[in-house]
């Protein structure tokens, strides 16, 4: 756990790095977000007053965007892509195997922490689909087979 | 041996880097000195990995290539293709955007100049602005963002603009569900797209631009921004472009997983650190827009098509085309098909040609039914329709829209009710919430087609009437548009609509 003063002294060096950005907010929490896996409420006034907003304007911020978590993710991310293409080849059937054996709907967390499962709209491997994302990597031609042992690895 | 295996996203998501591995190691074992190149991808991803190898008679392919098979890389076998250039789908192909895409090193300015790099560049600074301004109207490039508004008059309205500041915006958003042309050229040829907005920046007065990239493409964002630092050393960005006294430079900007920041107004207050709220209009982001300063808001496609049209001319590239669509198009062919990927192509070609012919026809082997054509928002084309030429007014005629080119084809397993459904819940996720019919009205489209799918036809005029009252009062494309998808269905696929009644309990 990070104490509020290690939290606002590592949340005034990302706004120093950041300063004469225009625009700076979603940079700036972007940054929050690689250092804390998340979005700490606790940070929500210091970047306003840093960076000359309301509470109410960072918090807005915050909830619009479907990348910033105002919790921590589980060890591992596993994103499937639900859009068209995708779908097209299979998509829908496989996240339900996913959320069947992970026990899990969109957007939760295992009760162990291992794993989140998210959708996604569209990786841009829709030549390759179905597609998935595991933390940072990226996996085409998704099938059950190849699905099972993602699965296997994001609960280890 | 010098080879090539990309590092385009799709490839790697295919496994090529550990086909690199294997081929270091099997080269290493040989006792074969490799010089291995990360090129970008050649767009026939049903190839990739695609390794290629350097010969005198050319490169010669071997793919889809695997980890296990790689000796055939040095001896020969059944994945060999022979030389790439002579495939019928590069054969076929007008590669002007794309014609350093998949054949260069991303990053290398020596290999990009030795196919024609910078020479845009040089050309626009030679000319005055109106000549600049004249050229890009002359080629009739149009935005390949979706609108297809034509860039000169966009380009010409910011340059007119008296203002301290103006800005260059691209748009790298890229949300459409079977849309990758985007980010295989930020990947695979970056400098294009730098040198493009280079010349946007140097012809209507902006020294400053923005790349807003979608944070889904993590490779494309960290090759653009290596991308602009090597533009910075070899002058095309900085204080003085290619010793012209004008400066231009370029900020990567990450998005953060909205689809509607795609819209150019939602795209400026997301780029301004505000939620991505769609802005009415006017006023006009090209009069006041990012920070109220005049922006050029453009497409990467649109952006990266520029270089070619000042190195080959305006007339050159309006010579490709049909009617006001001029200039060729990146066809990104996805979903159910034996063959998907990127074929740029003039503007004209049919369906029919193209799932078909190009793509071979279904993944699966069973009939097509519909192809979905423009992304989440397009409608979709039942099999009587095939015949249509791909071009702006050709696919509004016929109620729906090219948008960003995206090709998703479906085999006859497809539910329509279910993929009309989905337009309307990806809707009412990704509405920004400013307008009622769109914010509320996708939520009820749901509601109706769960009616439709329990067995009430009774539901069917409503969902009919719903798609009115989205299209008439919706500010922007999002909410106005889903009607395409859900219409389509409906008008060309009403048996998916006619559920049993026992259906209901
Ligand atoms: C909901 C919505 C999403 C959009 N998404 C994109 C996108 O991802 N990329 C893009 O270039 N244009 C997108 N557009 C179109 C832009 O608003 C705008 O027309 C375009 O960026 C202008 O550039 P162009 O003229 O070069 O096409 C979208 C529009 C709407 C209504
Ligand atoms: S149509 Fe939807 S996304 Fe577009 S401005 Fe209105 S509420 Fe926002
Ligand atoms: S639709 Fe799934 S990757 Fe594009």
């Amino acid at each position: 756990m990070t104490d509020s003063s290690v939290l606002s002294g590592r949340v005034g060096d990302i706004l120093a790095d950041h300063r004469g950005v225009e625009g700076a907010l979603l940079p700036v929490l972007h940054a929050v977000q690689a250092e804390f896996g998340h979005v700490p409420q606790d940070v929500v006034p210091v970047l306003a007053e840093g960076l000359g907003l309301t509470r109410a304007e960072v918090h807005g911020v915050i909830s619009f965007y479907h990348d910033f978590r105002e919790a921590p993710a589980g060890r591992h991310v596993l994103r499937l892509c639900r859009a068209e293409a995708c779908q097209a080849m299979g998509a829908d059937r496989l996240a339900e195997v996913a959320q069947e054996r992970l026990g899990l709907d969109w957007h939760e967390t295992s009760a162990d922490g291992a794993v989140t499962l998210e959708p996604v709209f569209c990786l841009g491997l829709c030549a390759c689909a179905p597609a998935a994302q595991v933390d940072g990597r990226l996996v085409g031609r998704l099938d059950e087979a190849r699905l099972n042992a993602l699965l296997a690895e994001v609960r280890a | 041996m010098k080879a090539y295996v990309p590092a385009d996203a799709a490839a790697r998501a295919c496994g090529a880097d550990a086909v690199v591995a294997a081929l270091q190691a099997e080269a290493a074992r040989r006792g074969v000195t490799l010089t291995l190149v990360r090129n970008g991808s050649r767009g026939m991803v049903w190839l990739e990995p695609l390794v290629e190898v350097e010969t005198a008679e050319g490169r010669i392919g071997f793919g889809p290539m695997t980890a296990v098979e790689v000796a055939q890389v040095f001896d020969g076998g059944p994945l060999a293709l022979g030389r790439v250039d002579d495939l019928p789908w590069m054969k076929a192909q007008t590669r002007l955007t794309f014609a350093r895409c998949g054949v260069i090193d991303p990053l290398s300015v020596a290999d990009y100049r030795a196919l024609g790099g910078f020479a845009g560049l040089r050309r626009a600074l030679q000319m005055t602005v109106e000549e600049r301004l004249v050229e890009v109207t002359d080629s009739g490039l149009r935005g390949r963002g979706g609108a297809g508004f034509p860039t000169g008059i966009k380009w010409r309205t910011v340059a007119g603009a008296k203002a301290d500041r103006k800005y260059i915006v691209c748009n790298a958003d890229e949300g459409d569900s079977g849309t990758f042309a985007d980010r295989m050229i930020m990947e695979g040829d970056p400098l294009s797209l730098i040198e493009g907005m280079t010349i946007a920046g140097v012809t209507v007065g902006a020294t400053k631009g923005f790349v807003y990239l979608r944070s889904e493409y993590p490779d494309a964002i960290a090759v653009m921004t290596r991308a602009v630092q090597v533009a910075r050393g070899a002058g095309m960005l900085g204080a003085s472009v290619l010793g012209s006294g004008q400066a231009f430079d370029i900020e990567i900007r990450v998005g953060a997983g909205a689809y509607v920041c795609g819209e150019e107004t939602s795209l400026l207050n997301s780029l301004e650190g505000k939620r991505g709220v769609v802005r009415a209009k006017p006023p006009l982001p090209a009069l006041e827009g990012f920070m109220g300063k005049p922006t050029v808001v453009n497409n990467v496609i649109s952006l990266a098509t520029i270089p070619v049209i000042f190195e080959r001319g305006a007339a050159a590239y309006a010579a490709h085309g049909i009617g006001r669509s001029r200039g060729t198009i990146p066809l990104q062919i996805a979903g159910n098909v034996a063959r998907g990927g990127l074929f740029e192509a003039a503007f004209g070609m049919s369906l029919r040609e193209i799932v078909d012919d190009l793509a071979g026809g279904t993944a699966t082997g069973r009939p097509v039914k519909a192809v979905q054509v423009g992304g989440p928002l397009g409608a979709y084309f039942p099999r009587e329709k095939f015949d249509v030429p791909f071009g702006y007014e050709e696919y509004a005629g016929q109620g729906g829209l090219i948008g960003h080119a995206g090709i998703v084809v479906f085999d006859d397993t497809a539910d329509m009710l279910a993929q009309a459904r989905f337009a309307f819940e990806f809707c009412a996720v990704e509405s920004c919430g400013k307008c009622t019919p769109c914010r509320i009205g996708a939520v009820r489209g749901v509601e109706t087609v769960d009616r439709i799918a329990r067995g009430d036809a009774d539901a069917i005029p409503l969902l009919t009437d719903l798609c009115d009252t989205m299209k008439a009062g919706s500010l922007c494309a999002l909410g106005g548009f889903t009607p395409y998808p859900v219409m389509s269905a409906l008008t060309h696929f009403p048996g998916d609509f006619a559920r049993a009644k026992e259906a209901a309990e």
